[in-house]
């Protein structure tokens, strides 16, 4: 399966889903990158007179938290934190639940089954059970928070990733690898696993939206990185200011609601352009 | 995706299938899938064993913290509670201990873990079960609306809904609800499983619990509600297009009933499955819902046992979520297997 790039690319931007995902994330990916330049003191620094409103002053255009800190600082830095815990958390499960679906798919027999029920015990557990239990553990940081996550949601990509192989190694092209007696290593990493990669892509982006959301949820219990300012810590500590600043809490929360959508939408555009097949539905 | 026989006989089928269930010896799958959960639920001993015997300090530490005990004292202690052995031992014992259902003890709550769990798991379990159902009947309804739809405005505005939905995470849509129904409307107590020193009986009582489930349960089912919707249109669609639905619709049978029990029967099995992968991350998701709301179920239980370090209590919520979430899977695959003839029952 090979697709032009230039006609790919095209046809994902035509998508509604698609364009208007791509925007916002590019919007989201760009206040990460300006973070520095436009505040350059970082978001704990007590910026003004606490629980200002929006729009009040023209220098916090969306207000200060109950310690008076800068929201617009916040929020900016926070999408720092969350597209690099989702995107590493990603990227961590993707390699961890490709191993174990690839291996366990091509191969079948007893380490399928071993495989198998070691991810079915992962999925038992409730994963932000689990969570909560790893980063209180370890301790909270971000690393630990992405190896957290990533451990947590290994296991619907290696079920997705087993379910290709399953398919894929009866077919005749992996046959004609196995006579003329390619590597098993070669075979799976190769041959099967470059013709599974639509599935995966699309599911990585769900992946991000919800290690984003799970990384939100942690630091809003107070079980984030504490030297980390995420959209969960100011939607976390907006809280308990809810009857009188409620927009402490509603700016974050917009900031995260909008992010974990795009990502929704990316994942639907890329499913109808890789799956054309699927598009009649 | 075979179609299904829509030959007469097919009822009566059915009915030796279940009566063979029932009253026969034990089928071959009932026999895999039931020591597939038991090989499981080891893995998710040994697992959550490992997991917190990584922590550093132990359950003497915890204790100790709380009271002045001397060096000699904590080892003793140590001796006794058997923490000064080797990990595969202490592993063993802890499950020698497990399979009489003993969980060892709460320094948190000064209880035994099984009573603290015990105490609490209800609330939990109403949580859920009324979030499943809620959840499972509005995103059918909503689906099956859109499916028949397709296309249309109707559908548009509904798959834009489910998509606000499905981005939303729970925690946020909790507060929203506090926002609005508590703070602005004044409508719904904002916290607790009832009103405190409440003297209400009966009916009385089950309404006063009634209004305060309302904001967790409604945060619970939101995502529910759209994973159902989008699951729901998707599978409707599928079976509409069998050829079963056809000849129902040729023999004249009212739409509304080719809808809602030909059709919707068929498209109800991928939702079957859902459900049980929705238990698993329902008690999960409990935990910022009863921590937002203050109930006092299994989620706020284990994250107070992580807050405080209280590793035998989260030993013991993890293992029995876990336990509840194998059971109900189990029962949601033997109902799968009565429901759908293409499961193998021999």
């Amino acid at each position: 399966m090979t697709f032009d790039r230039k006609s790919f690319l095209y046809r994902f931007l035509r998508h509604p889903s698609g364009l208007v995902g791509i925007i916002i994330i590019l919007t989201t990916i760009a206040m990460a990158v300006l973070a520095g330049w436009v505040y350059p003191d970082g978001p704990w620094t007590i910026a003004g007179t606490p629980r200002q409103w929006p729009g009040v002053n023209q220098a916090y255009p969306l207000g200060t938290d109950s310690l008076g800190r800068d929201l617009a600082a916040g929020v900016l830095h926070g999408a720092r934190v969350s597209l690099a815990v989702g995107g590493a958390a990603a990227l961590f499960s993707i390699i961890i639940g490709t191993l174990f679906g690839g291996v366990s798919g091509y191969y079948g027999g007893w380490v399928d089954d071993v495989l198998m029920r070691i991810t079915d015990a992962m999925q038992t557990i409730p994963s932000f059970l689990s969570a909560i239990a790893i980063v209180g553990i370890v301790g909270a940081s971000l690393p630990t928070i992405v190896l957290a996550i990533a451990i947590v949601s290994w296991p619907m990509i290696a079920r997705l990733v087993r379910a290709e192989f399953l398919r894929l190694r009866t077919y005749d092209f992996v046959q004609s690898c196995r006579i003329i007696g390619m590597s098993d290593f070669r075979i799976i990493f190769g041959q099967i696993l470059p013709n599974c990669l639509a599935p995966i892509i699309v599911a990585s982006s769900v992946l991000v939206a919800t290690a984003i959301i799970v990384e939100a949820s942690l630091s809003f219990l107070g079980l984030g990185d504490p030297n980390q300012m995420s959209w969960g810590t100011i939607l976390g500590n907006g809280r308990s200011a809810l009857r009188s600043a409620w927009y402490i809490t509603a700016v974050p929360a917009s900031a995260l609601v909008l992010t974990v959508l795009a990502l929704n939408l990316i994942g639907d555009a890329l499913n109808d352009v890789l799956n054309p097949r699927l598009k009649e539905r | 995706m075979s179609t299904l026989d829509p030959v007469a006989g097919v009822t009566a089928q059915k009915r030796g299938r279940l009566t063979r269930f029932v009253t026969g010896p034990l089928p071959r799958y009932v026999l895999r899938r039931l020591s597939q959960a038991i090989l499981v639920m080891l893995l998710v001993v040994i697992g959550s064993f490992i997991l917190v015997k990584s922590a550093p300090g132990d359950l003497v530490d915890v204790i100790g913290g709380n009271s002045d005990m001397t060096a000699e004292t904590m080892e003793l202690l140590r001796q006794q509670y058997g923490l000064d052995q080797p990990s595969y031992i202490q592993l063993f014992h802890y499950m020698i201990k497990l399979a009489t259902f003993d969980l060892g003890y709460s320094p948190l709550n000064a209880a035994p873990v099984l009573d603290v769990i015990l105490g609490r798991l209800p609330v939990t379990a109403i949580l859920v079960v009324v979030s499943v159902t809620i959840s499972m009947s509005i995103g059918t309804v909503l689906g099956v609306i859109s499916a028949r739809n397709v296309g249309k405005p109707v559908d548009l505005g509904l798959s834009i809904l489910m998509l606000m939905f499905y981005a939303t995470p729970s925690f946020v849509i909790a507060i929203a609800f506090i926002l609005f129904f508590s703070v602005f409307w004044n409508l719904l107590p904002i916290a607790g499983f009832a009103t405190v020193g409440t003297r209400a009986t009966g009916l009385m009582y089950a309404w006063d619990v009634a209004k305060h489930l309302v904001m967790p349960v409604g945060a619970l089912c939101t995502f529910y509600i759209a994973i159902y919707g989008r699951i729901g249109r998707a599978a409707m669609l599928e079976v509409l297009k069998l050829d079963y639905v056809r000849t129902a619709r040729a023999k004249g049978i009212s739409e509304r009933r080719v809808i809602y029990v030909h059709a919707l029967r068929n498209a109800m099995l991928p939702l079957v499955t859902m459900a049980g992968l929705q238990v698993s991350s329902l008690v999960g998701g409990a935990v910022l819902i009863e921590t937002i709301f203050g109930l006092p179920g299994m989620g706020r239980t284990a994250f107070d046992a992580v807050s405080e370090r209280d590793a035998n209590l989260l030993l013991g919520v993890l293992f029995i979520s876990s336990l509840s979430v194998v059971v109900v899977n189990f029962i949601i695959d033997m109902i799968y297997m009565v429901l759908d003839p293409r499961v193998e029952l021999a």
